[in-house]
């Protein structure tokens, strides 16, 4: 499969590969996809008290275009307001990326998977805002 | 390496043609163009007499007769006029037939054919090992079963099924049995004096020939009829009209002559190539080989990297020219079907990778795969969630996923 410069550049040289610890203070973690599907996505967020993403990092079960569209959104929350940072679409994603159209579930993936990061943050936080998203965890894990 | 080619270890896609073929191929397309049917001229008799030597040296590949060897245009035509040739011929007989699920889709797409024309098809689960249980298949067997059909080695797991015995099961029982061998020839001895197999399958370019032709073995002792496919001017005894493509049939004819004359000193230090790629794993953790290590052809080595995701796995090794069990070029993921068979799950089938080797390959090609294979698998592993929560102990099958 042909993929564009950036996806194979988001593959080789991903961002913000990595976990917090799930526990620490201002971080939020967002699981989604299915490994009988062929794709994971584990986005963590870590926000400052004046509700800034400062940090992001990823870990990615999937194809490169999953790999790249997980690398690329670290890159695109931080620095962003959490209210921001739920703004982003996957249109957005798969644009940038040029994704071909078997690819454009990549893009969902990643979207959901900020959606899920930021809804565990309302939820440990309860910073407020109106709840957004119809984003949840995705993943009960029994830990 | 950016520039220079990967390393071919996808031999049971195709083999290169051997120098050797290629070169007495060559004369065949310029000077010697003659049509072997063209019976008035000396360019048609040259023409015939080396369709005829290649005949020979097909039919002296698996000890058979000449004149029981039938020129196709590869493995694929070869299956299809088999099954639906014997179908068709013994439809009076009976409509049921018996093959396995791990089959190439040249005939399990067959068998679907037969079905949409009234035939009755069971397909055969093999064993976890990939092989054909044969109380299983003495139970599928009915009265009104007119052929079997079983491949010889698997195309992607590269097992060999047990076609001796299956063949005195069906003999006795006076079933047609086709075997395909597209995978076989060169790789394993087959002696069809004493095999009770009555149509087999070749392909050129699975065994350093070229593409574009194969062949049919018919039995001719007990004898098994056939309803044509291909009609036309009535070559090849009415079975398959075409002018012969006599480079093509050159080419094939002096691959099997190749194969016949090196295949065990060439089986033996593939082996050894084999057993090092092997060994070069044996310290890693969640690798699982799939399919019978030991009835298997020695090219072949068929592997789970469990919590890597097949796709990425196979980007991640773009210096090596492999093949993934997953393929993943939809939106609906399609992980192996021969994997899904043995009872391997979704995750282990997609982090599948297949390594055949070859004539060409060398020991520095393994140890160079081994060292990428290991790094490349380390990162991406390093990259994985499943990863992550394997080595925190979490059970991923406690874990409720949501499905997307």
């Amino acid at each position: 499969m042909a993929y564009s410069e950036k996806v194979i550049d988001h593959y080789e040289n991903p961002r913000n590969v990595g976990s917090f610890k799930k526990d620490d203070e201002g971080v939020a973690t967002g699981m989604v996809g299915a490994p009988a599907c062929g794709d994971v996505m584990k986005l963590q967020i870590k926000v400052n008290k004046h509700g800034i993403i400062e940090d992001a990092k990823f870990k990615t079960y999937g194809c490169g275009s999953a790999i790249a569209s997980s690398s690329l959104v670290t890159e695109w929350v931080k620095g962003k307001s959490v209210d921001e940072a739920a703004t982003i679409k996957n249109t957005q994603i798969a644009a940038e990326l040029a994704l071909p159209p078997v690819k454009i579930h990549c893009s969902i993936l990643a979207e959901d998977a900020i959606k899920a990061a930021i809804a565990d943050y309302r939820k440990k936080y309860g910073a407020g805002e109106e709840a957004t998203a119809q984003a949840q965890p995705a993943m009960k894990a029994a830990d | 390496m950016s520039s220079k080619n990967p390393i071919y270890l996808d031999y049971s896609a195709t083999t290169p043609v051997d120098p050797r073929v290629a070169e007495k191929m060559i004369p065949w397309l310029t000077e010697r163009f003659g049509n072997p049917a063209s019976r008035s001229h000396p360019f048609g008799w040259e023409a015939e007499q080396a369709v005829e030597n290649a005949r020979v040296e097909v039919a002296k590949l698996v000890n058979a007769d000449s004149k029981e060897i039938v020129w196709t245009s590869g493995a694929t035509e070869s299956d299809n006029l088999a099954l639906k040739g014997a179908a068709h011929f013994y439809k009076t007989k009976g409509k049921h037939l018996i093959t396995m699920k791990t089959e190439h889709k040249a005939v399990l797409d067959t068998m679907r054919e037969l079905e949409r024309e009234g035939f009755d098809v069971t397909y055969m689960d093999p064993r976890p090992d990939g092989l054909l249980d044969l109380e299983k298949l003495k139970a599928a067997i009915r009265p009104d079963t007119i052929v079997v059909s079983i491949m010889m080695v698997n195309n992607e797991i590269g097992v060999i099924q047990p076609i001796a015995e299956i063949g005195e099961i069906t003999r006795a029982k006076g079933i047609i049995f086709h075997v395909d061998a597209a995978q076989a020839t060169g790789k394993v001895a087959i002696d069809l004096e004493k095999l009770k197999v009555d149509l087999m399958s070749f392909s050129a370019h699975k065994t350093y020939g070229p593409k574009g032709i194969g062949a049919l073995y018919v039995r001719r002792k007990p004898r098994v009829r056939l309803e044509a496919q291909m009609h036309g001017g009535g070559h090849e005894k009415g079975l398959r009209s075409g002018t012969l493509a006599t480079h093509q049939i050159v080419g094939m004819g002096e691959a099997f002559r190749i194969a016949r004359l090196e295949m065990g000193a060439e089986n033996e230090r593939i082996r050894v190539l084999r057993d090092k790629l092997l060994a070069g794993f044996r310290d890693m953790e969640e690798i699982y080989v799939n399919g019978d290590l030991e009835k298997r052809v020695p090219h072949n080595l068929n592997v789970s990297f469990n919590y890597v995701e097949g796709e990425s796995l196979i980007m991640g090794m773009k210096e090596l020219a492999v093949s993934s069990g997953s393929a993943c070029t939809s939106a609906s993921l399609e992980p192996s079907y021969v994997l899904r068979a043995l009872g391997r799950n979704d995750e282990l089938a997609h982090s599948s990778i297949r390594f055949t080797l070859g004539r060409f390959t060398t020991e520095a090609d393994i140890d160079f795969a081994v060292k990428l294979i290991k790094e490349r698998i380390g990162k991406l592993r390093e990259m994985s969630p499943l990863w992550e929560m394997y080595k925190d102990g979490i059970d991923l099958n406690t874990v409720q996923w949501a499905a997307h």
